[in-house]
């Protein structure tokens, strides 16, 4: 009996996670996962996420529809939450912005009416977290990102492969935008008061 | 092989459990042999049943001559002989009267499990001390080896000391999930069971009342791999600051039992961890922990900029 291995949850900045609007499947089972592409090239079914939540709104008509954003050192997260993610819908109705949070979900996408895709989280879990939980996310999505880039090049990297054919977006892009996450890290710690016992 | 081979072979197998001479086996196997022309295999099978009866065994006790003396870490076959050199590593109160005694054994390459039971009448193993068990059988459950001492094994203390290799993991990531299952639980109160009751029924034992218990099944996720991770009541109530009684009191207050794993979610869910423990199975099991605070952006920096 084998279990069905539970998909990782992949760390990508906004910036990154905003332009990845192509999605597909690896197989043809109506159940089988969806999973977006993104530009650094890695498939991507979850992704965790940790930021700041700057504004709530319910946007629903009939029922209650919630989104939040979620803002990074690279740019804006966008999670919907309906009646199907009852739990989340509850976080995003209670939570008071500007908090830290931390969002487990799923990558969805949706075509605008201009044409464009737009790229969301569906959340599983929405929780209050801390700043160290939100720098220790930072480090660690700018370390993601980096293995990503470093490999990009390499001849058996099939979703690098696969991102040259579907985007026109460069790496050098996200490696810059890394180098600024980390430096408003720094420049963070270097104003912050000192909280050493 | 000989008549007397054979005769020598059974008579080291029961010599243990039955008075017997090597002349009397042989004079049995002789008499079927010789007397009443049977193939020698057959007669020794017959002569095996007879003694097996006598002694009150299963075939399966039997051994098969000598073993392989194999490390715990190899261990990956069911139903195998096999001799070991360990130490006690540990010993656990036995959940059920026909156990006399559970722990661990450990050699260089980790620990295994293992059990021996009452009707085996066995001389106690000591914690800590190192012995040469000869003739265990390997058995598993889940994917998971275990030894089980029966009474045709032996048992040497040994003046040497084995050491006991750490097969302990240690993983960290985000808690991405705390999975069903998880919070204020009820196990069967069956002696020797411990399952969690779901909807009040163990699926071994039926309906019963449960003894409560605190354990959380999360997943850490550090963005390249997952661990399932299993938090007992101590390390529940670490991770949390919620204990077995402030738990039980959440549940009566609010006549739910889901609220105790909706307010450990609250405060753990969505941050990071390092824990350190066994693994059983896919799960690690938490003996240490610690939370994880903010990172060092510099050294990623300087990698950043390197590329």
């Amino acid at each position: 009996m084998s279990v069905p291995t539970r998909e990782v949850a992949r760390r990508v900045f906004a910036e990154e996670f905003n332009d990845a609007g192509y999605t597909f499947k690896e197989s043809d089972d109506e159940r089988a996962p969806v999973y977006a592409l993104l530009p650094t090239g890695a498939h991507a079914n979850r992704v965790f996420v940790v930021g700041t939540l700057t504004e709530t709104e319910d946007i629903g008509e009939d029922s209650e529809y919630w989104r939040g954003r979620i803002v990074d050192p690279t740019g804006t997260f966008f999670t919907y939450a309906g009646q199907y993610q009852p739990e989340a819908a509850n976080a995003l109705r209670d939570l008071e912005p500007p908090a830290y949070v931390s969002v487990v979900g799923k990558p969805r996408t949706f075509e605008t009416d201009d044409g464009g895709v737009n790229v969301s989280v569906r959340p599983e879990s929405i929780s209050v977290v801390d700043a160290d939980t939100r720098d220790r996310w930072v480090v660690e999505t700018a370390e993601r990102t980096l293995d990503r880039i470093e490999t990009f090049e390499d001849d058996d990297n099939e979703y690098a492969a696969m991102a040259r054919d579907h985007y026109d977006l460069p790496v050098e892009t996200y490696e810059e935008s890394v180098v600024e996450a980390l430096r408003s890290l720094e420049e963070e710690e270097a104003d912050a008061p000192e909280t050493e016992a | 092989m000989t008549v007397q081979q054979h005769a020598r072979e059974i008579y080291e197998q029961f010599s243990d459990q039955l008075d017997v001479t090597v002349e009397e086996v042989e004079e049995r196997l002789d008499t079927l042999v010789n007397e009443y022309s049977i193939p020698a295999d057959e007669a020794r099978r017959s002569v095996v049943s007879n003694y097996l009866d006598e002694a009150d065994m299963d075939r399966d006790d039997l051994s098969g001559g000598s073993n392989e003396t194999v490390q715990v870490g190899d261990i990956d076959a069911d139903e195998e002989w096999i001799d070991l050199r360990v130490a006690v590593a540990d010993l656990w109160e036995p959940q059920s009267e026909s156990i006399s005694q559970v722990g661990l054994l450990g050699d260089e390459s980790g620990t295994t499990k293992f059990v021996a039971f009452e009707t085996s009448d066995l001389p106690e193993l000591t914690e800590g001390e190192s012995y040469a068990l000869g003739n265990v059988v390997t058995d598993e459950y889940e994917g998971d080896y275990s030894v089980k001492l029966n009474r045709t094994t032996s048992i040497t203390e040994l003046d040497e000391e084995i050491e006991v290799g750490d097969d302990s993991t240690t993983v960290e990531g985000a808690l991405v999930d705390i999975q069903s299952g998880s919070g204020l639980i009820k196990r069967c109160p069956e002696e020797g069971c411990t399952r969690v009751l779901q909807n009040g029924r163990c699926s071994e034992h039926g309906e019963g009342d449960g003894e409560f218990d605190l354990r959380i099944k999360g997943v850490l996720d550090d963005g390249g791999d997952v661990h399932e991770v299993i938090f007992d009541q101590e390390a529940t109530e670490d991770l949390t600051g919620i204990g077995l009684d402030e738990a039980k009191q959440m549940a009566m207050d609010a006549l739910d039992t889901t609220v105790v794993a909706d307010e450990m979610a609250e405060g753990v869910l969505g941050r990071y961890y390092r824990v350190t423990g066994p693994t059983l199975g896919r799960y690690v099991l938490v003996n240490e922990m610690e939370s994880l605070g903010g990172a060092d952006a510099e050294s990623t920096l300087i990698r950043a900029r390197s590329i």
